[in-house]
């Protein structure tokens, strides 16, 4: 075998294994919706069926049953509002740490992200407490505010890590300009990094959109979001896998298409400062 | 500033009168997603019409979460829900800490036509605490197919011994039938909950009088033994991770000849549009080793009233609309007899139409009178429950316990070994709460 063949041989068994693996973390989300089309015998049969007549009843029980509506918009006005509140605190953070560091910048980032490991069941009690004093039980504003500090450290994490690739000279250079320590981040540093940023939104806003604790304890009927709506249908004592796997199906659907629009802008941030 | 101020302590008081406004007649209902509530909720409806004023909104919860939810709401009177589902379980002891409004309903409301057994679960000291919107027992469903085609009989009371042959006799591994199925999966609701019955026929009980664990005594030994050695004969495979809808796909796929569990199941097992096997159920009561008390459970899913709430008297309206027998005749006239819910009133078991439409109710009624959560043991007591103890802390020790249990199940640890841990943990946790 010559090194040309050897060289195909390889990229051909990369590339099937990558088709292998992309197949294997595909499966669950399609067996999710194959399921979601099944009547709720369907769903449990054994063998599990493959081939059968759709039925869309599942769907049309969950419009009856349900105000999806309400709770897709409850979902896009928590996460998209948690994301630009964490982004407006984040970015400016981000930038003072990355071009004017202090020996304390490495452990103040750490001692950030440290407080993702505490559980968040370990903070319950307090912050129920407080959303009750407050009136906030039950309302987005609450959700939005929560996301927004949960998700801060990873987004701090990451824009940090973004801002820390662009040259300090440039704002140097638009500091000779004149440019206001504002005009630098929204003219200089935000344009620069933008792929990183909309990449750091996104993961934000998928995080965000399938948050589940605090969506689940803070909400009742005025404020749940999609995932409080999935948890819904387990129930303790009767079938419910086909019509589970409907309203999953219902609650992915959305952010699956807006990560389809911005893929663009998501491998882009991915890849910003790979090559330097 | 003075003006900020002033205008701020409007807009909080304006904000506050608004809300209140909004909030008149509103009903808030924390609840699960079973069949039963989900048909209370296409019917509120009728409710609303009859009581202009007053709107329900309905928070559908996953059990766990909806007991996490309820507590955490109740505890720091939080206001959430005006309604709550709690089970038998909860509403004794909630009812004692002054969490729950005492329940009082018209002479129409005919509160003596509820079973005995499910008002006095539900009660505390004599006060009505909760409302049973569905009740239920425990017993035995089975292929009488495959038992005929074994040439066997089962008794209207069976026990352990004959349970244990009719599954030798009816288990096919080729084919895929297995001839019991028990839950295994652990949790204070699910195996110990099942356990606890088993264990009570076999003469074993939760607590000394003292209230120190009896989990050591022979008798929970034999019991555990038993049904470690059925299940790993003649149960399927994976029987740790079943609870009751992972069994009951199993036996609506024709894979399961017994089953013992929950008497709701059999409305689903014989309904021929989820069910292969709907007409070859039968049913008996649940099987006893060494003695009948304590053998089957009682469970009601009950509505209740949190003390926090300021809609109390349209809470107590819909509560008296939900539990009457007047929903029951709604949900007939809907949706026919044999969906209506069952195990909270005389009057529904006397009903020719329902017992003629729902083949289990004899058996069902049979079950849920003979279950009496004040007597559930061979040897006395200090604790009222069935399938529990009624106490705050039997749940952490029915978690727990329901681990050790699991793990003799898979084979990871002796049932010797399973008890010894068992013990343990709960003498640990009741030495915590200061019992002794």
């Amino acid at each position: 075998m010559t090194d040309r063949q050897k060289q195909r041989l390889l990229h051909r068994s990369i590339v099937t294994l990558a088709w292998i693996i992309g197949l294997l973390m595909f499966f669950p989300i399609f067996w999710m919706i194959l399921t979601a089309f099944k009547t709720e015998q369907q769903a449990i049969s054994t063998p599990p069926l493959l081939f059968f007549e759709p039925s869309f009843d599942n769907f049309l029980l969950i419009q009856e049953r349900t105000d999806y509506t309400k709770h897709a918009l409850n979902s896009i006005i928590t996460s998209f509002g948690g994301t630009a509140l964490a982004m407006i605190i984040a970015i400016p953070a981000a930038c003072a740490m990355a071009f004017k560091p202090s020996h304390l910048t490495r452990d103040v980032l750490l001692w950030m992200l440290s407080t993702k490991m505490l559980p968040a069941v370990g903070v319950l009690m307090p912050i129920y407490l407080i959303c009750q004093k407050f009136g906030l039980l039950d309302s987005r504003f609450a959700l939005v505010f929560i996301y927004a500090m949960i998700n801060l450290p990873i987004i701090m994490m990451i824009l940090f890590n973004y801002f820390r690739d662009i040259p300090k000279e440039i704002l140097e250079a638009s500091r000779m300009d004149g440019a206001s320590t504002f005009a630098e981040i929204t003219q200089v540093v935000m344009p620069l990094a933008r792929g990183g940023i909309a990449a750091t939104a996104f993961l934000s806003i998928v995080l965000c959109w399938n948050e589940a604790f605090w969506s689940i304890v803070l909400t009742s009927s005025d404020a749940g979001t999609l995932v409080a709506l999935v948890a819904s249908f387990s129930s303790p004592e009767g079938l419910f896998w086909a019509k589970l796997s409907a309203v999953s199906t219902l609650a992915c659907a959305p952010i699956m298409i807006f990560g389809w629009f911005v893929q663009k802008q998501l491998v882009q941030g991915m890849t910003f400062g790979a090559v330097k | 500033m003075r003006s900020i101020r002033n205008t701020m302590t409007g807009l909080a008081v304006g904000a506050t009168c608004l809300c209140s406004a909004a909030m008149a007649g509103e009903l808030t209902v924390a609840t699960v997603n079973n069949g039963h509530m989900i048909e209370m909720q296409k019917l509120t409806s009728h409710f609303e019409k009859a009581n202009p004023g007053i709107t329900v909104n309905w928070v559908t919860l996953e059990e766990g979460v909806l007991r996490q939810r309820v507590t955490t709401d109740i505890s720091t009177k939080g206001g959430q829900f005006d309604i709550m589902t709690i089970g038998m379980y909860e509403a004794p002891i909630w009812g004692s800490r002054g969490w729950l409004e005492a329940l009082e309903f018209g002479a129409d409301y005919d509160v003596d036509d509820i079973l005995p057994a499910m008002r006095g679960g539900l009660s505390h000291d004599g006060t009505l605490y909760a409302a049973p919107f569905y009740g239920e027992s425990s017993m035995i469903m089975y292929r009488k197919d495959l038992l005929d085609a074994a040439g066997m009989m089962m008794p209207d009371n069976p026990t352990w011994g004959h349970v244990a042959d009719a599954a030798a006799a009816m288990t096919d591994k080729d084919n895929g039938v297995y001839g019991i199925c028990l839950r295994g999966k652990p949790g204070w609701g699910d195996n110990a909950a099942f356990l606890t019955t088993m264990a009570n026929s076999f003469g074993a009980k939760w607590f000394h009088q003292d209230w120190k664990p009896a989990l050591d005594s022979p008798a929970w030994n034999h019991a555990i033994s038993f049904y470690v050695d059925l299940l790993n004969n003649y149960g399927p495979p994976g029987s740790t991770g079943n609870s009751f809808n992972e069994i009951l796909a199993l036996v609506n796929e024709g894979k399961c000849a017994m089953w013992i569990d929950a008497t709701i199941a059999a409305s689903f097992v014989t309904n021929p549009e989820q069910s292969k096997v709907a007409d070859k159920m039968a049913f008996a009561q649940a099987p006893v080793a060494v003695t009948h008390r304590g053998a089957n459970w009682l469970w009601a899913w009950a509505l209740a009233i949190p003390s926090g709430t300021k809609q109390a008297d349209d809470a107590r309206k819909f509560i008296e609309w939900a539990t009457s027998k007047e929903y029951i005749e709604l949900v007939a006239s809907v949706n026919g007899w044999g969906a209506v819910p069952t195990g909270t009133r005389t009057s529904t078991y006397e009903n020719p139409n329902f017992l003629g439409a729902a083949i289990f109710a004899e058996a069902e009624l049979k079950a849920i009178l003979s279950a009496d959560p004040s007597n559930s043991t061979q040897d006395p007591t200090p604790y009222t429950g069935v399938q529990f103890a009624a106490i705050p802390e039997f749940q952490a020790i029915g978690i727990a316990v329901g681990q050790q249990f699991t793990a003799a199940l898979a084979g990871d640890i002796s049932v010797t070994e399973a008890l010894e841990n068992a013990q343990a943990a709960a003498d640990r946790e009741m030495r915590k709460a200061g019992y002794y």
